[in-house]
This record gives structure tokens, C-alpha cells and sequence, in this order.
């Protein structure tokens, strides 16, 4: 099963509002994913600083000193704000840097993402304690991308919780399952991927990443996932700007969209969608198979 | 699965009533339903849940008021049901008999396992519409998704529009009429001619989905299975 919610913001006076928004959709497909669930939210850019969003593993974590530590190596101030087990790191020092040195330093702790804009967040458990506890409803943004998970392909941890981001202000939520993960995550670690853990989704993330790198745009990216990815997937992915659906050729896994002057969004099923302004008016439609659907807020 | 309480007479509601699903859950609309003999109802407010109306059986009319999630109507028997909005997957699943109508759109597998009755979807209708189908007719005034009419064994499914990929795939004795083009036939499915036994079976049903007189039925051609894949004997079909 599992439960994806993703909106966009087209009116960016409804901005305050995305965390609220989004809460609701997720509370809807809380029975679709009740193992562990977790959000992207993108927003609250301040120009020259990359945030990195981390998780604490089992016990706690010294984040204030990881961010003196993290100061040290890469030569770049840093500054943590902590929320609940969350940490999230500002540092005007390069993002992938500091990334891939917590990967190597901090085993007792699972990075989230890395980028000026999107912030990632995660629990096991109820959904609707996991975005209460970490205050969805009060974040303020201009998209925003949850999934609610019912493990299958690896097991119920926080590092196995979508969304998946290993690229810069890069993410991807997956409801399927994919067949040929193992060989590509060893052909994305060849090329300079770092991965964390055994789960599929997290190697759709890291082929998105290593595409952009090898100048794909998201669409393209996309297009090209459809040859190399084999198994069942709805794929919901955003970028720093940009905000993308994708569905396998057998289109197993349930999707529907709605598209107002004000918004964008996705559910797996439509009472996801149900609370949102507008809907009433709403363009409602059920994506393709095999079709890639961008939506860019600088196009 | 419509349940005939012997209480029934207690909880009968009055007919014409308005069933809002902001207030009552999807379970007491439904056993409100199961437990009435028939009568019109309007549904209100079903913001996409799942299972709405399912099970009735009896000289209901229901109508429900905005876009419905799973399985709404599923194994419906007599009842007509229609629906002001789209439909998730699964809209009168395993229907027995009756008329389920929707505006709007359907998501997958329409009318899956259909045994009896009408189902007329007004928009679109997605992928595997009619999967299974044993006995259903449906109208889809617009287009079907990919592996429409998977496996039909009986009944009939009319496309107004187009079809996608692997239309009628496996199929047994199942009639398919298109008006569109499919973007490829499934395996064992082929053209078949247009016989005025066909015309006129087509004609009646196009009326039944409200469309008497508006559409030509020389404008469709007749798919079918060329019954080289399974060792169905169709002489034996009587007997099943």
C-alpha cells in the first residue's frame, strides 16, 4: 500500500498555509501507511546558507557538538537548530560536503537531505503523532511532498522512511516496489552515490541525483527512469523549484491529481484531496502510465 | 451481502432521506441502507471514501453527491445508483444487477467481475475497465485505459472513445464494441464482423445509457476473442 501526498503551491499567498494543508492530506492515508511516515517541505531559503536535515538513530545525539565538529572539518560555520530527535544544520559551507562527513562521522545518526530550501522530516509510528510531534501543520513553504509507509522491501526504521533524498534540494516518495535496485545501487555507488540504507527507494532517489549530475533536467531524468527502473512505482519528486509525477507502463499503484489556479496536488486516492481550497472547482484527473508530469515554479 | 435484519422494522427510515456522510460514517449509511427494503436517497458529502453504497440490494435510488472512493456500488443488485462526480477504483465491482451511472470519471477496474446490470460512466474510465467481466454491460462515452476487458468472459463493454493498450487481452465470450481505435489489441483478441444482430444489441444498450438517437452504431466495430488461447468449448456455454 503505502499513502504519497505532495502539494504545490502556485498562489504564494497560500504559503502559510502548506504545512496545515499538507497535514491533512497525510492525516487522510494514515490506514494506507500506519509502519512510519515523513515529510519534505521546501521553503524558508536565506540566500548563500544550505540547511542539512539529520535524524537521530536509536539514542541520542550531541548535536551541538556534530555541528562543532562538522565547523571544524569543513572549515565553514555552522549553526543547529534542534526539533524533537531532528537537527538541522546551516552552514554557508558546500552542502554535499557536509553531507557525505556526517554519512562518514555520525553512524548514530541518518541524514535527510541537504539543499537552500528543502527540509526533511521523519518517525516510525503513527503518521498523525509523527506530524503533530513534529509540527507539520505550522511549517510554511511552497510545496511540500508525505508518504505514509507500509514496509515492504526493507524494514521499519526511520532511515528506511520516505521521503528519500540524496541529492541537493532533491527528493522522491515511491508507493511500489522496484525489482532491479541491488545492481543499480552498486552501479550509482561506482559513479559516486553514497547510499544509507538497503531500500529500494532510496536508489530511485540516488539515480534522479546521479541523472541531474550528468546534466538531465527533472523531465528528462524522469523519462530516462523509465527504461532503467523495472518493478511498480508511483513516484512523487521534488526539486528546489519543481515538483513531478511519474507512474510505471502497468500503472498498479493508485494516483490521482487535482490542479486549481492556486495549487497543484497529488494523492494516492482522492480523499487525500478532498479537504484542499477549491477542490469543488478543481481540474481532477488520473495521471498516465508511463507519462511524466513537471510542474516548475520558474517556467 | 445486503443484510435483511429481522429487526428491521425498528431502525426503517423514511424514504427520500438524506444520508450526509460528514455526519454518519460510510458503515451507517450502509447498514441504514441494507436495512431499508429500498426507497431514494441522497448521499451528501462522501469526499472520497471508500465502499459507499455497496452491497444494496432492492428497488433503491441513490444518489450520491460529489466524487466517491472504492468499490462504491460494489455487488449492487437491483438498485440505481448514480454519482455526481468520479469514481475510485473498483465502482460496481462484482455488480449483480440494477444501473450504477457516474458523471464524471472511474478509476481502474470498473465493473470488475460484473455479473448483470448497466454501468454508464459518463468521463473516462482508466486502466483494466471491465476486468473479468461475466455478464455486465458498460457504456464509457469517453476512453478506456490500458488491458480494458481483461479476461471478459461475458457481457459487453461500449467505448465511445478510444482504448489503450491490450484491449481484451485473454478474452472469452465477452462482446467489446469501440467506436475509437485501441492503441493495440491484447492477445487472442481480433476484429470480428459487424453483424445486425450486433447493431441492434448495441443500439439497445446505447439507448439504455441515454444515448437513443445520438450515436450511430455503424460508426463501431466489434472485437472479440479468437479463441485460440483457451479450451473453452462454446458450444458447452449453455451449460455453465
Amino acid at each position: 500500500m503505502c499513502g504519497i501526498v505532495g502539494l504545490f503551491l502556485k498562489d504564494a499567498k497560500l504559503e502559510p498555509e502548506l504545512g496545515r494543508l499538507t497535514a491533512a492530506m497525510l492525516a487522510e492515508l494514515r490506514d494506507r501507511g500506519p509502519d512510519s511516515a515523513g515529510f519534505a517541505v521546501y521553503g524558508g531559503e536565506v540566500a548563500g546558507i544550505t540547511k542539512i536535515c539529520a535524524v537521530a538513530g536509536e539514542g541520542a545525539v550531541a548535536w551541538e557538538k556534530v555541528a562543532k565538529q562538522l565547523a571544524k572539518a569543513t572549515g565553514a560555520g555552522v549553526a543547529v537548530e534542534e526539533i524533537e530527535d531532528h537537527a538541522i544544520f546551516k552552514t554557508k559551507g558546500d552542502g554535499e560536503t557536509a553531507r557525505k562527513w556526517l554519512i562518514d562521522n555520525v553512524p548514530e545518526a541518518t541524514v535527510l537531505s541537504q539543499g537552500q530550501s528543502i527540509e526533511i522530516f521523519k518517525g516510525v509510528g503513527d503518521p498523525n503523532r509523527i506530524a503533530t510531534h513534529l509540527k507539520l501543520a505550522a511549517r510554511k513553504g511552497s510545496h511540500a511532498i508525505g508518504h505514509t509507509r507500509m514496509a515492504t522491501e526493507s524494514a521499519v526504521t526511520i532511515a528506511g522512511s520516505h521521503p528519500f533524498s540524496t541529492g541537493e534540494d532533491t527528493c522522491l516518495v515511491h508507493n511500489g516496489s522496484l525489482s532491479n535496485h541491488n545492481r543499480l545501487r552498486e552501479h550509482l555507488a561506482r559513479h559516486g552515490e553514497r547510499f544509507q540504507t538497503e531500500n529500494d527507494s532510496e536508489v530511485a532517489a540516488a539515480y534522479l541525483t546521479w541523472r541531474t549530475r550528468q546534466g538531465d533536467t527533472l523531465k528528462q531524468a524522469l523519462e530516462r527512469a523509465l527504461d532503467d527502473l523495472d518493478g511498480f512505482y508511483t513516484f512523487v519528486v521534488g526539486t528546489r523549484d519543481g515538483f513531478a509525477v511519474l507512474r510505471d507502463a502497468i500503472a498498479c499503484k493508485p494516483a490521482v491529481m487535482a490542479e486549481t489556479d492556486g495549487w497543484v496536488a497529488f494523492g494516492t486516492e482522492f480523499r487525500a484531496l478532498a479537504t484542499l481550497p477549491g477542490i469543488d472547482r478543481a481540474r481532477i484527473w488520473e495521471p498516465e502510465p508511463a507519462t511524466v508530469y513537471v510542474w516548475s515554479r520558474s517556467s | 451481502m445486503a443484510r435483511k435484519s429481522s429487526a428491521k422494522t425498528a431502525h426503517q427510515p423514511t424514504r427520500n432521506s438524506t444520508l450526509d456522510l460528514a455526519r454518519l460514517s460510510v458503515r451507517e449509511v450502509n447498514q441504514l441502507l441494507h436495512d431499508a427494503d429500498g426507497g431514494d436517497f441522497l448521499i451528501r458529502n462522501p469526499r472520497g471514501l471508500h465502499a459507499i453504497a455497496a452491497g444494496l440490494d432492492g428497488p433503491f435510488n441513490i444518489t450520491i453527491d460529489g466524487h466517491v472512493g472504492y468499490y462504491c456500488a460494489g455487488m449492487n443488485k437491483q438498485a440505481s445508483v448514480t454519482i455526481n462526480g468520479n469514481a475510485g477504483t473498483g465502482v460496481a465491482e462484482n455488480m449483480m444487477s440494477g444501473r450504477v451511472h457516474v458523471k464524471g470519471d472511474v478509476s481502474q477496474s470498473a465493473g470488475a467481475t460484473g455479473c448483470g446490470g448497466l454501468l454508464i460512466v459518463d468521463g473516462n474510465a482508466s486502466a483494466r475497465c471491465g476486468i473479468s467481466l461475466r455478464g455486465l454491460d458498460i457504456v464509457v462515452k469517453g476512453s478506456v485505459g490500458h488491458m480494458s476487458a481483461f479476461m471478459a468472459q461475458a457481457g459487453t463493454l461500449v467505448v465511445l472513445g478510444d482504448a489503450g493498450e491490450a484491449l481484451g487481452d485473454s478474452i472469452y465470450e465477452a462482446r467489446l464494441y469501440l467506436r475509437g481505435q485501441p492503441k493495440s489489441l491484447g492477445a487472442d483478441c481480433m476484429v470480428k464482423d459487424m453483424r445486425e444482430e450486433h447493431k441492434a444489441a448495441l443500439r439497445q444498450l446505447l439507448d439504455a445509457a441515454g444515448l437513443g438517437g445520438t450515436v450511430d452504431v455503424s460508426e463501431f466495430r466489434r472485437y472479440g476473442s479468437a479463441r485460440r488461447l483457451y479450451n473453452f468449448h462454446v458450444e458447452n456455454l449453455g451449460v455453465y
